[in-house]
């Protein structure tokens, strides 16, 4: 039961860190909460399903078609939502403010478009589960697990070896030092969107197999991702990760021993004792900035 | 009471909600996303206390207000040095959770099912009197000190620092204000529809009751009563069909629009008075003759 859980716990902190993640990318290098990346994890799920139910029952093809799309929401939302707002230099409040009606348009023309039906995907993943030490556990989170840590390293891998990726971790540390420096932070700007993109399109197409595919999928697993980023440390990545393995866990814990419905209000918990003991975040920098 | 008065009476109740927001995020500006959940604390206090400690309506409206009160001022406090991206999700994390609390609490507050019978009483010149009560103490409220600081807060914190604004005390200030108006429109709200249910107070009720404060001018208090008399009234217009999604995706597209093309609402900073009223129309139709009212105009 414990180590059931504890696995259950940490396949769902790895889409939480998947989300996550993209929170902390774009924070990081615009100093400013995405508060649109819900819809690109919907999307993503309602890519995957579309294209199995309309083109082929396919599952690799499907992921990569909703992953597709999910990419193309987030080039989407930074080319007309925010790219007009930060040429002007507007204020960071004015990004948030946009970010949310973006949100507010966009899932609700998803609910007019895809009805408030529940959606299972024409071919999922496997339901079986297998035994680890004793522990029943469900494969399709052992999916979700390995493929989460694999793109998770992957990017990773890009932030710390290619030139992209010193480019965006000098970013983060002054956006327009970088620039001064000949970087094309336009251009920079959009590929975290697009890495952002890529990883809410992983977790909402896995989210969309493990749970079903519905509107307010992204919203309800963001808000947990954005918890997740805050407490690990809002700009930083390993936080972030950090951050979301310790949510999930916890709310697997929580709903394993205590109560299901008091999973989600442990979330909020968790934010408000985190932020009165250490607002910075538990690997987040505690500069003097946070005013 | 006939259809067109049931509709007036909600349009003031949500008004003072709005008013409060507008006191928030409009002069102070700090995003909140969790008020619909302050209302809720509002409500649910307020028609408990009636239904089980048969109190006079006004007298438990008033501990509804006060319990909201109280609580948003408890939660707001360790976000309020912070950022605004913590102040806004804090809020939504509290709103969501009251909501939670509220629906798992069933044996005392009925739960998703929802709370009947709260008695009533809520009659819409209650409401209205109340309503332009709140709007005078506002107005009043902005002329003084505390309001003047609270809008040098929103403008520069930096700024409002240095001159010796003590900021957190401002943003308390402007919680305490939005939270106490929020509570008391839930109470109201209780005991005039003599139900409740926790999908009254959801996310989707926090962005409505922002809204009228983005679109209508983020320093303009006509601006936000005028947005609020557009708005609120129509999810009770628009009650067929998918027309409440759409009415959504309109919001959401007008957000963005203001906010890229004119990021201080319609009205900016602006108040509708008749004297501004007289300039407004004087320097348009003297700039359609090609002459500025005052030697500025054409520069613009």
């Amino acid at each position: 039961m414990f180590l059931q859980q504890l696995i259950n716990g940490i396949s769902v902190g790895s889409v939480y860190a998947l989300l996550a993640v993209g929170y902390a990318l774009i924070y990081s290098l615009l100093n400013f909460t995405n508060f649109a990346h819900a819809i690109t994890v919907t999307i993503a799920a309602f890519g995957c399903y579309w294209f199995q139910a309309l083109i082929t029952p396919n599952l690799p093809a499907s992921l990569l078609a909703g992953i597709l799309v999910a990419i193309v929401m987030g080039i989407f939302i930074e080319l007309f939502a925010y790219r007009p707002l930060l040429v002007k230099k507007a204020r960071r409040l004015y990004l948030m403010i946009v970010g949310l009606g973006v949100s507010i348009l966009c899932e609700n023309l998803m609910i007019i478009v895809f009805t408030g039906r529940v959606r299972v995907y024409p071919e999922g993943f496997p339901t079986d589960s297998i035994n680890i030490f004793g522990a029943s556990v469900g494969l399709i989170d052992l999916i979700i697990l390995v493929v989460s840590v694999l793109a998770l390293v992957c990017v990773e891998l890009y932030i710390e070896k290619t030139r992209t990726g010193l480019a965006i971790r000098s970013s983060a540390f002054n956006l327009e030092a970088t620039a001064l420096m000949g970087v094309n932070t336009n251009r920079l700007i959009l590929t975290v969107f697009i890495i952002a993109g890529l990883l809410a399109g992983i977790a909402g197409t896995l989210l969309g197999a493990k749970y079903t595919t519905y509107t307010s999928l992204g919203t309800y697993m963001t808000n947990k991702a954005f918890i997740a980023a805050v407490v690990g440390g809002l700009g930083s990545l390993p936080g972030a990760v950090l951050g979301a393995l310790l949510l999930g866990i916890t709310e697997s814990f929580v709903s394993a021993y205590i109560s299901t419905s008091f999973r989600d209000l442990f979330a909020y918990i968790i934010l408000i004792v985190m932020l009165l003991i250490r607002p910075s975040g538990l690997m987040g920098k505690a500069d003097g900035d946070k005013a | 009471m006939s259809y067109w008065t049931g509709i007036a009476t909600q349009v003031g109740i949500y008004l003072i909600a709005v008013l409060g927001l507008s006191v928030l995020c409009g002069f102070t500006g700090m995003f909140s996303m969790g008020h619909a959940g302050f209302m809720a604390i509002g409500a649910y206090t307020s028609a408990l206390l009636s239904i089980h400690l048969s109190m006079p309506i006004w007298v438990s409206v008033l501990c509804g207000t006060l319990l909201a009160t109280l609580i948003g001022t408890l939660v707001s406090l360790p976000t309020l040095k912070l950022r605004d991206d913590y102040f806004l999700i804090v809020t939504l994390g509290v709103g969501e959770g009251i909501r939670l609390v509220i629906q798992n609490l069933a044996d005392l507050t009925g739960g998703a099912r929802g709370l009947t019978s709260i008695p009533g009483g809520v009659t819409i010149w209650g409401v209205l009197v109340i309503a332009v009560l709140a709007v005078v103490f506002i107005k009043l409220f902005l002329s003084t000190k505390f309001g003047r600081n609270c809008i040098a807060v929103r403008e520069e914190e930096l700024a409002a620092k240095s001159v010796g604004i003590n900021i957190f005390r401002y943003k308390l200030l402007a919680m305490v204000i939005s939270c106490a108006l929020c509570g008391l429109a839930g109470g109201l709200l209780a005991h005039y529809l003599n139900y409740l249910t926790p999908t009254l107070f959801n996310m989707t009720k926090s962005e409505e009751l922002i809204i009228p404060v983005i679109l209508g001018g983020r320093g303009s208090l006509t601006g936000t009563i005028v947005a609020g008399l557009l708005l609120l009234p129509l999810p009770e217009l628009l009650r067929f069909g998918s027309a409440q999604e759409w009415r959504m995706v309109i919001y959401g597209l007008l957000v963005v629009l203001v906010i890229t093309f004119r990021p201080s609402g319609l009205m900016g900073n602006k108040e509708l008075t008749l004297q501004n009223l007289k300039k407004f129309l004087a320097g348009f139709f003297l700039k359609n003759r090609g002459q500025a009212p005052d030697g500025k105009g054409d520069s613009v």
